[in-house]
This record gives C-alpha cells, sequence and structure tokens, in this order.
C-alpha cells in the first residue's frame, strides 16, 4: 500500500511538472501560432504535407496545360498522353514490352545508377507513356476530389450553421433533410449520376457528387454551434448590438474552425476514394480521360505480366489518401486544447533540474 | 418507452418515403430503359418498345409512377411485397430473395472479424499509449483506411489465391520466410507484452523461436496439405484457453472459476472422438446446433457445480471456456476435411478460389465438404473487407478506452485498491464497449451497402452485383429494390443502436426530449 501511494504522489507531481511545461509553451502566443506551433511537431502530418504538395505540384505541372483554353503552358515531361513512343523491346524480364526503366538502385550496388530513362514508369499496351498517364489521371483525381470536398465543405457549413444558429424549425427542417440525405448510399447515388453524366466530364461529375457528400460535416458543425451559441463570448457580442450575421461569422466560424478543417481533411480522402471506386466499376471518369481508379480497372488483367500498370495508379491514389488523412491527424491534434503531447524524458529532467536550482535558490 | 419507439419508427417511415422519393426520380430521369431498344434495327422494334412501356407503366410520369412501386412495396404489411418487374421479366423480390443472404454471409462475417480484431488491437494500442506498438499500429491503421478496396482485392487474389496455389503444389517453406515470419511474430508479441528491456527481449525470443519452429514443423510434415490438430493439440490449447479466459473474465485467484473452466476444457477432450463420430454419421447444421446446446448447458452445470458464491461470473467463463474450446474441435474437423476437400476433381489441389460465392462443380452431398467450399469462398471478400473495416475499429477503440481511463470512476477504482485487471476488464472494458455497440450495429448496415465493389470484383451475385445490374441496364425496379432494402436496414440499424445505447448506458433516457 505503502509503495502505491508514494508512486501516486509522483505521478501528480510529474503531471503538475508537465502542466508547467505545457503552459510555458504557449506562454504568449496567439492562437494560430499555438495550432501552428503544435501541427508542425506532428512529424508524419508534417511528411505528409510535404508528400501531398510534392505529388500535386509534380502531377499539375508535368504534363502541357491551357490556361483558360487559350495560352498552352508547357510542361517538363517529355511525352503527353496521347503521344504513341515506340514500344521498348527487349530488356524487359519475363519476355515483356514497355517496362518501367526507372531505376533507385546507384551503379556501386550492383544496380544502373540513379535515373528516370525513357519511360520510367513503362509503357502501357499500345506504347503509351504511363508516367504521363498517372500524371494525368492524378490531376483528374485530385481535381474531382478537391471539388467535391470544396462543395461538400461549403454546403455543409452552411446547413450545419443554419441549423444550429436558429435552432427551432428551421433546424428540425433541415435535419430531417439530412436524414433522408444518409439513406441514400452515396455509392448508389453516384453510380446513377455516373452512368448518365459520366461522358459530360469529370469537373460536372464531381459537381454532382459534391452535392450528395456535405451530410456528415453539417451534422458536425451543427452540434458545434449548438454549444457554442450558448457560451458567454456569444452573449457578450450580442449585448453589444452585433448583428447575426456578425456573430455567425466573427464569434461562432472561427471556433468552429479546427471541427470542420479536420472533418473536411476526412471528406478529402473519403472522396478520392469514392472517385476511384466509381471510375473503377465504371461509373465515375469515362473514357478516353484519364483517371487513377479507371487506369487500375483498364490494366488490371495484365497484372501477372506487366505489375507495373498495375502498381503506380495504386501507389499514388494510396499516397494522396495517406498523406490527407495524416495531416487530418495533425491537425486534430493542433486544434485539440485537451490534447497532451507527450513529454519527453529530456524535457521533464530539465524541468526537475529548473525546480531544484530554483528551490536552492530559495 | 413504446409511445417514443411509434413516433420514432413513424419518422423512419417519413425518411425513408422522402429518400426513396428522390432517389426514384433520379433514377427515372436519368436513364430511360427504351433507349437501347430504340436504336436497334429490330423488324419489331415499335411493338418491343410499347410492351416494355406497358409493363414498367413508362407512360406513366416518375413522381406517379413512385406511388404506383409505393403501392407494391407496401404490400409487405400484407405479407405480399410487389417490387415490380426487371426488365428480363422476373419478380424482383425473388433476385432479391437470392441475393440478400449472400451479402448478408460476407458481410455479417466480415463485420464480426474486423470489429473484434480491431478491437483487440485498439485496446492494447490504447493501455500502450505513445509506445512504438502503438504508432505502428496508428500507422497501419491510417494505411488501411486509405486503400481503395478494389486495389487490395486483386493483390489479395495474386497473393493469396493464385501464389498459395501454386505454392502449396510443393509446400516447402524456404528458409528466409521461417526467419523472416519468427522475426515479426517476435516483434509483435514483444511489443504487445511490453515491459522493461528484459522482459521484451525475453518475449521476442520466446515468440521468435516458438513461431519459427511452429512454421518450420508446418513446412516439414506437409502440414498445410493434410493439416490436424488432434486430441492432444486440442486438449493443449483447451487448456491454454481456459488459463486465458479466466484470468481475464474473473482472474486466477479465483480457484472455483479456473477449476470449472479447466474441467470444461477436460471434457471437450473427452468428447473429442465422440463428436467426430457424430460429425460423421450425422453431419448438418443441425447435429452442430444441437451439440452446441449440449455444450452450453453442461458448462452451465459444471459451472454451477464448482462455485458456490457469486455465481454469475463463473457459469459465464465456464460458457466461454466451452464455446472456445469447442470451436477448436469444429476447427479440427474441417481441417480433417481439408485434404479430401482438395482431392475432389472441382478443386484439384487449388483450394482457394478467386471468384464466386461457390464452386458449382463441386459435389454438394457431403455436409463438411461443401461447407469448407463455402469458407473458402468467403476468404479472399471478407479479408478484403476486414482489413479495411478493422482500421476504424482500431482507432475507435483506441479513443474511446483513452478517454474512459481519464474517468474518475477509474481513479477511484485505481484508488481503492483494485487490481489492475479488475480496473481494465471490469470498470474500463466494458464502459468502452457501450459505444462500440453502437457503432457496431450501424456500421454493419452500412457495409450491407459498402459491399458493392467488393461483390464485383469477386464475382458473388449479391445485392451490390443487383444494384450494378440495376443501373447498367436502366432497370429501375431493380435498382429501387436494392435501395428500399439497405435503406430500410440502415435506418432500422440505427434506431436499434439508439435503443441499444439507452439500454448499456442507464445516464441516457430514452424518450427524454428528441
Amino acid at each position: 500500500m505503502a509503495r502505491k501511494s508514494k508512486a501516486s504522489v509522483e505521478s501528480t507531481e510529474v503531471l503538475s511538472g508537465e502542466n508547467a511545461i505545457q503552459n510555458k509553451e504557449i506562454e504568449g502566443l496567439s492562437q494560430g501560432q499555438i495550432v501552428r506551433k503544435r501541427f508542425f511537431r506532428h512529424r508524419a502530418a508534417v511528411i505528409s504535407l510535404v508528400t501531398l504538395i510534392a505529388i500535386v505540384v509534380m502531377a499539375f505541372t508535368a504534363l502541357d496545360f491551357r490556361l483558360f483554353g487559350v495560352w498552352r503552358v508547357p510542361g517538363w515531361w517529355k511525352w503527353t498522353p496521347e503521344d504513341l513512343p515506340e514500344l521498348r523491346f527487349g530488356d524487359c524480364p519475363n519476355d515483356t514490352v514497355g517496362c518501367p526503366t526507372i531505376s533507385l538502385l546507384p551503379k556501386f550496388l550492383g544496380g544502373q545508377g540513379i535515373g528516370l530513362g525513357k519511360h520510367p514508369f513503362g509503357q502501357d499496351d499500345i506504347g503509351r507513356d504511363f508516367f504521363a498517364l498517372v500524371m494525368k489521371g492524378t490531376q483528374r483525381s485530385i481535381s474531382v476530389m478537391v471539388i467535391i470536398g470544396g462543395i461538400g465543405a461549403t454546403l455543409g457549413v452552411i446547413v450545419g450553421s443554419i441549423a444550429g444558429f436558429y435552432r427551432g424549425r428551421v433546424d428540425a427542417i433541415l435535419m430531417r433533410f439530412v436524414d433522408f440525405m444518409i439513406t441514400i448510399p452515396v455509392i448508389i447515388i453516384g453510380s446513377v449520376i455516373g452512368y448518365r453524366y459520366g461522358n459530360l466530364g469529370a469537373t460536372f461529375l464531381a459537381l454532382l457528387l459534391g452535392l450528395f457528400a456535405w451530410t456528415g460535416l453539417s451534422r458536425l458543425v451543427r452540434g458545434e454551434f449548438l454549444s457554442l451559441r450558448e457560451r458567454e463570448f456569444v452573449d457578450a457580442a450580442r449585448v453589444a448590438g452585433a448583428t447575426n450575421k456578425r456573430i455567425i461569422f466573427k464569434h461562432i466560424l472561427p471556433n468552429a474552425v479546427g471541427v470542420i478543417i479536420v472533418s473536411v481533411t476526412l471528406l478529402l480522402s473519403g472522396a478520392i476514394l469514392l472517385e476511384t471506386a466509381l471510375s473503377y466499376i465504371g461509373f465515375g471518369v469515362v473514357p478516353p480521360d484519364v483517371s487513377l481508379g479507371l487506369l487500375i480497372s483498364q490494366y488490371q488483367d495484365s497484372f501477372t505480366t506487366r505489375p507495373w500498370l498495375f502498381w503506380y495508379p495504386g501507389l499514388f491514389i494510396i499516397s494522396i489518401a495517406l498523406s490527407i488523412n495524416f495531416i487530418g491527424d495533425g491537425l486534430r491534434d493542433a486544434f485539440d486544447p485537451r490534447q497532451r503531447r507527450r513529454i519527453s524524458k529530456k524535457e521533464r529532467q530539465d524541468s526537475a533540474t529548473a525546480k531544484k536550482l530554483a528551490q536552492a535558490n530559495d | 418507452m413504446a409511445a417514443f419507439i411509434l413516433r420514432r419508427l413513424g419518422v423512419l417511415g417519413v425518411i425513408l418515403f422522402g429518400s426513396s422519393f428522390i432517389l426514384y426520380n433520379v433514377a427515372a430521369i436519368s436513364g430511360d430503359p427504351t433507349a437501347d431498344l430504340r436504336l436497334s434495327t429490330d423488324p419489331n422494334r415499335d411493338f418491343l418498345i410499347a410492351s416494355l412501356t406497358r409493363e414498367l407503366q413508362l407512360d406513366v410520369p416518375p413522381p406517379l409512377r413512385y406511388f404506383l412501386w409505393l403501392k407494391g412495396v407496401l404490400g409487405v404489411f400484407v405479407g405480399n411485397p410487389n417490387f415490380g418487374m426487371g426488365r428480363d421479366g422476373s419478380a424482383v423480390v425473388d433476385s432479391l430473395a437470392l441475393a440478400l443472404p449472400v451479402t448478408l454471409r460476407l458481410v455479417l462475417a466480415a463485420t464480426l472479424l474486423a470489429a473484434i480484431l480491431g478491437i483487440m488491437i485498439g485496446i492494447v494500442t490504447a493501455l500502450r499509449q505513445y509506445s512504438r506498438f502503438d504508432y505502428s499500429m496508428t500507422f497501419i491503421a491510417f494505411l488501411l483506411f486509405s486503400l481503395p478496396v478494389f486495389w487490395v482485392a486483386v493483390l489479395l487474389k495474386e497473393y493469396l489465391a493464385i501464389s498459395f496455389n501454386n505454392f502449396l503444389r510443393e509446400p516447402q517453406i524456404p528458409m528466409q520466410w521461417i526467419i523472416g515470419i519468427g522475426l515479426i511474430s517476435g516483434l509483435f508479441w514483444a511489443s504487445v507484452i511490453g515491459g522493461s528491456r528484459k522482459t521484451f527481449w525475453s518475449s521476442y525470443a520466446v515468440a521468435f523461436v516458438g513461431s519459427s519452429s511452429l512454421v518450420a514443423i508446418f513446412g516439414a510434415t506437409g502440414w498445410l496439405l493434410n493439416p490436424s490438430l488432434g486430441p492432444i493439440v486440442v486438449l493443449l490449447l483447451s487448456i491454454g484457453i481456459a488459463f486465458g479466459v479466466t484470468q481475464l473474465s474473473v482472474g486466477l485467484i479465483n480457484k472455483a472459476a479456473l477449476r470449472a473452466s479447466l474441467t470444461m476444457a477436460g471434457l471437450s477432450v473427452v468428447a473429442y472422438y465422440p463428436v467426430n463420430w457424430v460429425f460423421d454419421n450425422y453431419p448438418g447444421s443441425l447435429s452442430v446446433f444441437l451439440m452446441a446446446c449440449v455444450l452450453i448447458t453442461t458448462a452451465v452445470f459444471v459451472g454451477l457445480a464448482f462455485s458456490k458464491i457469486d455465481r454469475a461470473p463463473i457459469v459465464r467463463t465456464t460458457i466461454i471456456t466451452a464455446i472456445l474450446s469447442a470451436s477448436l474441435v469444429i476447427v479440427d474437423k474441417y481441417m480433417q476435411t481439408w485434404k479430401p476437400y482438395m482431392e475432389t476433381d472441382a478443386i484439384n489441389y487449388r483450394p482457394v478460389p478467386t471468384v464466386g460465392q461457390r464452386n458449382d462443380l463441386l459435389d454438394t452431398s457431403d455436409f463438411w465438404i461443401s461447407s469448407l467450399d463455402v469458407v473458402t469462398h468467403l476468404f479472399l471478400p471478407t479479408l478484403a473487407l476486414t482489413l479495411i473495416g478493422f482500421a476504424g475499429y482500431i482507432r475507435f477503440a483506441r479513443g474511446t478506452l483513452l478517454e474512459v481511463l481519464n474517468q474518475d470512476y477509474i481513479r477511484t477504482a485505481r484508488a481503492k485498491g483494485l487490481s489492475e485487471r479488475t480496473v481494465i476488464m471490469r470498470h474500463a472494458f466494458r464502459n468502452t464497449m457501450i459505444p462500440m455497440a453502437t457503432i457496431l450495429v450501424a456500421d454493419f448496415a452500412g457495409v450491407v451497402g459498402g459491399a458493392f465493389i467488393t461483390e464485383s470484383v469477386f464475382a458473388w451475385s449479391g445485392m451490390g452485383t443487383l444494384a450494378l445490374q440495376g443501373i447498367r441496364g436502366q432497370d429501375l425496379n431493380l435498382l429501387m429494390g436494392v435501395f428500399f432494402i439497405t435503406a430500410t436496414m440502415a435506418v432500422l440499424a440505427n434506431f436499434v443502436a439508439d435503443l441499444l445505447y439507452s439500454a448499456l448506458d442507464p445516464r441516457i433516457r430514452v424518450g427524454s426530449g428528441a
């Protein structure tokens, strides 16, 4: 028994020490600075952020694109998805054709040296450069994801904040509407929409899908608004004569932004998986357009003979979704005021020695 | 309470009405069933279009046609549902009746497995918060979260079906595999057990030696071709189960419970030969069910016989032990069936299938062989759904348990000197299970709608396949039939989850507010 109580005394001491460390860290910082600081401490989230930015920059600058449909901005990659270079024969394992030329093994380790080669991701069955195809597919998937996420976030925030702020009948009607929408499985409605409107282009498809993606977010935002509108600072603002608009935009929304950002990242990673899944079963992006899900569905049968046609698009889907999930995790930690980070042994020792020094000085 | 349930059911009816109305009209506007006929050059084209229009009542505008459809569906309440006709002229009800059990079988297995594994791993990660195990499991959970199911499915087909079947032709396990499996399992168990550096390395060593020698023995004896446990291994494992279950449920300090569980474990082994005799001579689900009844009754009696006070937890422990050790006997029976199953002409030593829910060429006269066939066909799709699904459970269980562990009643329990086992299993775990149970119910319904992609990759003819068929073939009645079933299940499951929550958590009163 005695030992146990001693241990618990120790642990409360450690706890107050941790509090001290934590409080000291955020002294004199604004909310934004605290969030930023916490986010950049989350190593996985920072790595993911860098990866995601790298993928986006790489995909969108690799190919030519037309600015406002007029000016042609040349991409840095030598092939386009439409080019038909000659299929590479020979020097491929198992007598296949058009295998990837990318090499990451340096020469002194018995590899061919680090380099991209002519077709880093290989070629498809008619010789198109697969790197160009994957980049084009990544562009499509990312833009679809951003549009779905953007529309879903906007609608969700608007509906949720109106329902949560005005309560009463408005709330009841809007939430019953959300219940309707939630019963319809996104994959069914997505398939119906994609089957009919897929040929109108990826952008249109994404716009329509976005109209069905906001329900979960609106519930969250409503809950947040319901609790925030009862807080003292809202009363204070109202007493000071602020209009509803000002209260919503200046007082409540900034406080709810953490919850919103975190669930938008989940929405985004869900959106890219939805788009690729729909394209895979043929109801999403349709040929001749290219998307990552479509690439996998087109080339899955050649997995045994030419696996790279299957691996590269999949790796890009996973990297994008995984980075977004980790960024979301980092943001959640950063926005959560209750979140305690693990205090390392060294910091604990430092604070203990500082305390001892302070006591000695007394 | 009754008024509350009735009111909720009324709201659910209105919601279903609204969403089916929306979907019906969206689907009707987005596709014209006669479109492909219009393009055909058939001489009796106009006649075909006219008859299709008459049969599907296409001359009625969609918003009104919806009510005709609804009238048929409401026949559910008088025992005569009419979901209309599919385009091929068959009643949609019949297609649904064939497809629903297939999907349920898949989803039930996957959800249960995902939940059990996910909760177990989630709890361990919460207890070892901020450890390396926690970080790596978090990474794995996020990775699984981000995987497209169709991509995983193709990989599973390639590596677990085709390559594994090839491997079974010549089941020699190479040395690097033995060592690799040992290293990984050592790392896993050592991080689960945790503790000081010395404990870590000794558990690492034990797990490494144990699993690599197990794998080596499997390889050397051709166990994979003709697997079996036999009475002795069943006995040893049952004793292990008895100790484990007792420790987790009431603690080894409770000698009555330990004795009762050990007796029950012993009884399952004594019954090994008689049970196998019954399995061979009276095969079928009925005999399995009857023996399960006998087993549980025996377990109750054994539990009562060994306990004097505080009987309920002891009986519970005995029943859990009995069920687990009896499942070993059934697993053993399936293992014995493995060899004859592989030798049938339909299987021909390629036991892991890549598509379908059943091998049609297989002779289904033997109960054990045909049910093993169902199990092997379930294997890959269930694995794919489980892998994707259990990531969520890991995160959720971890978060909930961490939250519960911060509560005041946990501190109280620790402060009054309860053992760590009691604090975790009685006070923390049970309170973690309240939100988990409701999530599980809601998830189950969600997966019924979400198994579309999995079904289409593995060519299962379930609800998802029907829905895709409905969309591709502009078959509105078929699509709406699938939607009606999945949506009703989703709505009802959410309702049950709410009721369950209030039943499990006395702090929540049903009917107040809402």
